[in-house]
């Protein structure tokens, strides 16, 4: 720390100052009594600071911005319930790889431990759910621990990294001086790959005649996708991806087989399950993809490429691992593959492709279908961004709407947050100012986070929300009907709120859709509208998710509509014992 | 399948929390861990003993690897290795019993290191076999209290880990 740019600052004003030499220009947050200093210093600088109106929505907000620009996102809170509110916005991150970095005010140093007024023991909360974690002890260590914490949360296997600061050292005054690099001796991600194990991959390629690509949310990270298209092209493999992948192969690529595992199309699963080698990238062979491990793949060798070596052969046994970037890997592993004939297994693929499309059957003809909502969003917002909370209306987003590029697709895999998308979406549009972003959300999930819609207000964030509104938790509702006897325990919603009046009642722009034709007109308004909008789109109530892998079968055991008719809505609290009436009446 | 894994780790607060939670966290049984500064004072060396099969160590090791604070993760189970452990045991002891505890303790190249009327502390260092075997015999006198470091252990020759 011997240079001559030193400058004599405190503590929030140096961190305000690391911010900017990380090149941030836009942070979510919440003030609060332990992180004020820190605000004291923003009101001054241009920084662009987005009030949020629970913390947890500045966590997911800056994991919306991460995933939609791959810059690293940031989130500022105050102490104690400030600190706790971000955890579920970090552990979503964590489960995801995203690359945030949460800031948190703390008691000052001579009260910690002491149960002081707002303290939280954050660091040590939060330490299974982030990559690494900081609580500052001393104002001169500061802009080192910034630098290492962006650096951190950016590199190898992106993750969130959290940095505690209590209130004296946001006020102690230090000599700033910003370090140009990190040395840490016990990070040290890899990147390139091994060259020997790439060209043994590209001969398992060679000799393989039913080879498929199973690529995740690694390969968007990596800005991979250009490098898979290729990879997939030259040697005629045909492409599945995680939830997480969707976006790194346009939806309508002769070779996209759309998504795998427990709610993948059927001729994904049913290709992975004959295949003879899985080429896995940026993917981690997650419970809700392989369905029961012991029948996943059976015949299948497996080329696995992730940056993290702890994902190789966690849950499937690997054969070739290549730890490194994917961009990388790829690319060099394309160097070394040629063109291979799989004609017969494309012929095959195909083949299940037109016996088995992903398709709904509409009830009638003046119910809106929840899957068509998705058709109508995905032809009037080609280029969208779109973003999803968590629950049925999250799948069909998955399933029906055409992707076209990376990083249009921004939904919660791995920790499965509810109450995500609609501070993602501020997140996202924020980055993204260009895009149309547009929230696919439940009735359920998006009163998680409505509150948010002031936000969006505030800071005049035109984000779109569509709301599938189907008055019930239907996730959980489609497996009481399928797996608990129709026991719709505490799932119904229907009512709970006017979801237009409450737009309304914000400043932004409610709308409603009540028949199909009103669909597309309610979509194109709002987005048009250029303002905050909600529009409510009341769906069939009973639809289901199709096609379903039951949790722990193998993903070619699959359930589909046939057998499990989706019927019209009746009353919907007598709904349970009215079918089981009818089911008697006809039995006898 | 025990393993004997030595973790060089930042020596900072916090680190050995880390360590510990990523154990109970990730489901892995740790049957001992010792802890203490090296030669050089800003890396700890955890000795840590693990059961499990190979998959589970791999893991073990990976999941460590991953965390920032810790340098490196070295198996040295399969290594000739010196291994160590400290134990002290209060042994009941009167006049009558002292002369037989002094005998097994000499045998056992053990020390007295606190004597008094009603009561004896043996210092035994050697490893996990003898320090029971020691236990084992004491125990017949009445053992008050005992207390174990965990093993340390340290490749032999002059390979480091």
């Amino acid at each position: 720390m011997t240079t001559g740019s030193t400058e004599k600052v405190n503590g929030a004003r140096a961190l305000i100052k690391c911010l900017e030499e990380e090149g941030v220009d836009t942070i979510f947050g919440y003030p609060g009594g332990q992180i004020i200093p820190f605000y004291n210093e923003l009101y001054d600088s241009n920084l662009r600071h987005i009030l949020v109106r629970h913390e947890q929505a500045a966590a997911h907000a800056a994991d919306g911005y991460a995933r939609a620009t791959g810059k690293t996102g940031v989130c500022v809170s105050t102490s104690g319930p400030g600190a706790t509110n971000l955890v579920t916005g970090i552990a979503t991150a964590y489960m995801d790889s995203v690359p945030i970095v949460a800031l948190t005010g703390q008691v000052p140093t001579f009260l910690i431990g002491n149960d002081a007024f707002q303290e939280a023991d954050i660091t040590g909360i939060t330490q299974p759910i982030t990559k690494h974690n900081y609580l500052v002890q001393d104002a001169n260590e500061l802009p080192r621990i910034v630098k290492e914490a962006f650096h951190i949360a950016s590199t190898g296997r992106p993750g969130p990294v959290l940095i505690d600061l209590p209130k004296d050292v946001q006020n102690a005054e230090i000599d700033f001086y910003y370090p140009d690099k990190v040395e840490l001796r016990g990070y040290k991600p890899t990147y390139k790959g091994n060259t020997q194990q790439i060209k043994r991959a590209a001969e398992e390629i060679a000799n393989s005649c039913m080879p498929i690509i199973y690529a995740g949310g690694g390969v968007i990270s990596s800005n991979a996708s250009a490098e898979l298209v290729e990879l997939a092209e030259t040697i005629s493999a045909p492409v599945t991806t995680t939830l997480l992948g969707i976006g790194s192969i346009p939806t309508e690529h002769p070779l996209y087989v759309g998504m795998l595992g427990m709610h993948g199309s059927k001729y994904a699963n049913y290709a992975v399950q004959e295949s003879d080698l899985i080429i896995a990238v940026g993917a981690r062979f997650d419970d809700r993809v392989t369905g029961k491990l012991e029948s996943f793949a059976p015949n299948a060798r497996v080329i696995h490429i992730d940056v993290d070596p702890a994902e190789i052969s966690k849950n499937v046994k690997v054969h070739i691992p290549i730890v490194g970037d994917a961009k990388q890997i790829l690319k060099s592993l394309n160097k070394y593959i040629r063109c291979c004939n799989s004609g017969a297994w494309l012929e095959k693929i195909d083949h299940w492709k037109k016996e088995y499309p992903l398709s709904y059957s509409q009830v009638s003809p003046d119910v809106i279908m929840p899957q068509f909502v998705i058709e109508q969003i995905s032809e009037a917002c080609r280029d969208a961004i779109i973003v999803t909370e968590v629950g049925q209306h999250q799948m069909w987003a998955a399933q029906f709407f055409k992707y076209k590029k990376p990083r249009t697709f921004i939904t919660s895999g791995g920790l499965g947050t509810m109450g995500y998308g609609f501070p993602a979406a501020i997140g996202a549009k924020v980055g993204r100012p260009d895009k149309t972003v547009i929230n696919i959300a439940g009735d359920g999930s998006f009163q998680m986070n409505s509150q948010e819609l002031a936000t969006a207000v505030q800071n005049d964030i035109p984000v779109v929300s569509v709301i599938l509104n189907n008055g019930y938790l239907g996730m959980v509702r489609q497996w009481q009907e399928l797996f608990y006897d129709r026991r719709y325990s505490h799932t119904f919603i229907k009512g709970s709120v006017d979801f237009v009046k409450l737009a309304e009642a914000y400043g932004a722009l409610g709308l409603r859709a009540e028949k199909p034709s009103e669909v597309r007109p309610a979509i194109e308004e709002a987005v048009n509208s250029g303002r905050p909008a909600v529009v409510e789109v009341i769906v069939e109530c009973e639809a289901n998710v199709y096609p379903m892998v039951p949790a722990g079968a193998a993903i070619n055991e699959i359930l589909d509509p046939e057998g499990h008719a989706d019927t019209p809505c009746a009353m919907p609290d007598l709904r349970a014992a009215t079918a089981d009436r009818v089911l008697d009446l006809e039995e006898h | 399948m025990k393993h004997t894994l030595a973790v060089l780790v930042e020596n900072k607060s916090g680190v050995l929390s880390r360590v510990s939670a990523l154990f109970s966290r990730r489901g892995y049984n740790i049957d001992s861990l010792a802890v203490g500064v090296t030669e050089d004072p800003e890396i700890s060396r955890m000795t840590i003993v693990v059961h499990g099969d190979d998959h589970v160590l791999e893991q073990v090791t990976k999941q460590l690897n991953k965390l920032v604070d810790v340098i490196k993760v070295s198996d040295i189970g399969g290594d000739e290795t010196v291994e160590r452990e400290l134990a002290l045991i209060k042994v009941a002891a009167d006049a009558s019993t002292r002369s037989e505890i002094i005998q097994i303790v000499d045998i056992f190249r053990a020390r007295i290191v606190d004597v008094a009327p009603k009561s004896m502390t043996v210092e035994v260092t050697g490893d996990e076999a003898k320090i029971e075997a020691i236990e084992k015999l004491l125990r017949q006198f009445g053992i008050k209290e005992m207390a174990r470091t965990g093993k340390i252990a340290l490749v032999r020759g002059p390979k480091k880990v």
